[in-house]
């Protein structure tokens, strides 16, 4: 708690000091969904060095841009990539955003291990969560109520599935809202009509649902096949360079102590 | 108290009897900073009311100025995270109001109940064991509950909720049917003559008993068919928020029934009533002010707890169809609230941030005019205990 304090203090007053010249010094911003990865590469490369000083605070994506944009980080993490204007704007700025793939991340469809349906289309599955399929009969199930489950307005996750699944379409008033990960795998295991989504770490006890005939895995991530899946970035003004602080920060990722940490955290490093 | 100066006070201040004119400004020093810094603390909570209110009205306005009440009083579309965001929370409101009244519909039958028979009914020694086990209640965490109504309670309605129902509707029907028809038939042979009474009072009764538990019977095979689909729904919520608001329901009614004095319940002894007359009769309608503050409380209890919402509530924003179905998640004011902060900014200062400060109003309005409802009762109650 105290050094997650400090760290926001640090941001702020980062701001002014970043440039100033300590090259040890790293402050990063952004995504509340890169934010176990940042954290977690935080915590090694301190351990490792005890020179380095990291700061992570988790501020939103459009809020990584804008600090990367003033000068008030060196990295931002971000859990989409920076828009056309975002980009301009940083051109504008003098700065040149630098894009890199830190890891990739999938949502799966899951539903209660009786459901006997096996798949759905992305389309079905938007269907689903607007309010037009209302029955598991419609898909080939039971003659059952759809109980649908969602994260709650909050989170990245649900912010990711608004885009990479509903596309514009309103989730339906029935759908019922929780606040994690794993609440939703809990409610999707005791109710044999739920249907959830949730990212790869939580599938345990649950049946995973193709989805366009895809079931989702390290590899069908990585591969872009899976439908529902997303890649995870870090943002810096120009290439990182190895040797530098913030250079071997970023590029934590490539390195087998960098992808064991994204696989601990629940990601998929990138191949 | 010698005010002045008279020949008596330098004898007296020699004495030691009279103080000398610095200490006694000194005592009054004394006396004024104590008084003042006493009363600065006990109003600190009252600052700390005005505070609460000036700071939710600051940060409510803005929604009021951004987008009118006519949307969130009117329309049950909640949308606050799309593009075209919408705040409709009508649905929102009633999820709030379907949730309250269920548990008070639980909460006051059993409550008061458990009043009279703690205050009436028990003997002493049984009551001092009791009534602290019903008060433990309220020392559970709300967390807890939320822990049990999601992950023991919801699957539970899920896999044998039409059999709870069907068992629930006997258990509750046949008292209150027994009840209602030993009434009836009484007061319907009141005319009688003695002769005939006795008679007249077991035939309607059987005459009446047919027909209710047919009727009983109907609904509760009804009630077993029923399938429900998802576990977390007003009715789960109900019954926990229920749960939740007896302990202040029975230990607020419990006060208003003893205050009621022996006198009435001597003197209704005395004329030849019953101890179930007297109850019914005498002593719940002098409490009755007391009860209702209780029934009040209990409201603003159910009304105010956020975490078992959260968790069991299903937090869907929709008026169910029909809206009286209570086996539909429902949302309310409280978990949206908690739900919804995280996301939205202050920084910016958007609608989404502020529509849950105009939530934080409604909510602090209404339990303002509870409180203020339940202090009137509770005073009336006072009086008529002391008259």
């Amino acid at each position: 708690m105290k050094s997650m304090m400090m760290g926001m203090i640090s941001v702020v007053i980062g701001a002014g000091m970043v440039f100033a010249g300590d090259p040890n010094k790293v402050v990063v911003d952004g995504s509340t969904t890169v934010g176990p990865i940042a954290k977690a590469f935080a915590e090694y490369a301190m351990q490792k060095n005890p020179v380095m000083n990291i700061t992570v605070s988790e501020s939103g994506s459009g809020n990584g841009a804008k600090s990367l944009l003033n000068n008030a980080c060196d990295v931002a993490t971000m859990s989409r990539p920076m828009k056309n204007s975002e980009k301009k704007a940083a051109q504008e700025a003098g700065i040149l955003a630098f894009e890199t793939v830190v890891a990739m991340d999938g949502l799966a469809m899951i539903v209660h291990e009786s459901n006997p349906v096996q798949g759905l289309t992305l389309e079905q599955i938007r269907a689903i969560y607007s309010g037009q399929i209302v029955n598991w009969k419609e898909l080939g199930g039971p003659d059952q109520p759809i109980v649908l489950i969602s994260r709650d307005t909050n989170s990245g996750t649900y912010e990711s599935f608004e885009t990479l699944v509903m596309k514009g379409a309103k989730i339906g008033s029935k759908a019922e809202y929780v606040g994690s990960n794993g609440a939703i795998r809990q409610r999707v295991v005791s109710t044999p009509a739920a249907i959830g989504y949730v990212g790869l770490a939580f599938c345990e006890g649950v049946k995973v649902l193709a989805v366009n005939q895809v079931t989702p895995s390290a590899e069908t991530v990585v591969n872009k096949s899976y439908p529902i899946s997303r890649p995870l970035f870090m943002y810096t003004n120009g290439r990182p360079k190895a040797g530098t602080a913030k250079g071997d920060f970023v590029l934590l990722g490539n390195t087998p102590e960098g992808r064991k940490i994204i696989e601990d955290v629940g990601y998929i490093p990138v191949q | 108290m010698i005010k002045g100066d008279t020949w008596l006070t330098p004898t007296l201040a020699r004495r030691g009897l009279l103080l000398t004119p610095a200490a006694r400004r000194r005592q009054w020093l004394v006396r004024h900073v104590g008084q003042g810094s006493l009363l600065l603390v006990t109003s600190l909570s009252t600052l700390a009311v005005l505070f609460i209110f000036y700071f939710i009205i600051r940060d409510a306005w803005p929604f009021v100025q951004l987008r009118g009440i006519r949307e969130f009083f009117t329309s049950t579309h909640w949308y606050p995270s799309a593009a075209g965001a919408e705040f409709g929370a009508a649905s929102i409101l009633f999820g709030s109001a379907v949730v309250t009244f269920g548990a008070i519909l639980v909460a006051v039958p059993l409550g008061v109940a458990a009043a009279v028979c703690l205050s009436d009914v028990l003997p002493f020694s049984l009551r001092q064991g009791v009534k602290p086990v019903i008060e433990i209640l309220a020392a559970i965490p709300s967390v807890a509950y939320g822990f049990f109504a999601l992950v023991v309670f919801a699957p539970l309605l899920q896999e044998k909720g039409g059999q709870l129902l069907a068992v629930a509707s006997w258990l509750i029907g046949a008292p209150v049917l027994a009840l209602a028809i030993i009434v009836l038939s009484d007061l319907a042979t009141t005319r009688m003559t003695d002769a005939r009474r006795r008679a007249g009072r077991w035939g309607l009764a059987m005459g009446l008993a047919v027909p209710a538990l047919y009727g009983l019977w109907a609904l509760s095979r009804g009630l077993d068919g029923l399938q429900i689909n998802s576990g977390t729904n007003a009715l789960n919520v109900a019954i926990i928020l229920g749960i939740m608001a007896l302990p202040t329901v029975v230990s607020v009614s419990e006060d208003a029934l003893q205050a009621v004095g022996r006198e009435l319940r001597e003197g209704s002894y005395a004329l030849g009533a019953t101890r179930a007359e007297t109850l019914v009769k005498i002593v719940i309608p002098a409490a009755r002010s007391g009860i209702t503050a209780a029934i009040i409380l209990g409201v603003m209890r159910a009304l105010g707890e956020t975490m078992v919402v959260w968790m069991a509530s299903g937090n869907a924003a929709q008026i169910p169809t029909p809206w009286f179905n209570v086996l539909e998640p429902v949302r309310t004011l409280t978990a949206t609230i908690a739900g919804d902060m995280g996301e939205a900014d202050q920084v910016t200062g958007s609608a989404r941030y502020h529509v849950l400060f105009f939530m934080a109003l409604c909510l602090l309005v209404f339990s303002f005019l509870c409180n203020g409802i339940s202090q009137r009762f509770i005073r009336k109650a006072k009086r008529i205990s002391e008259s």
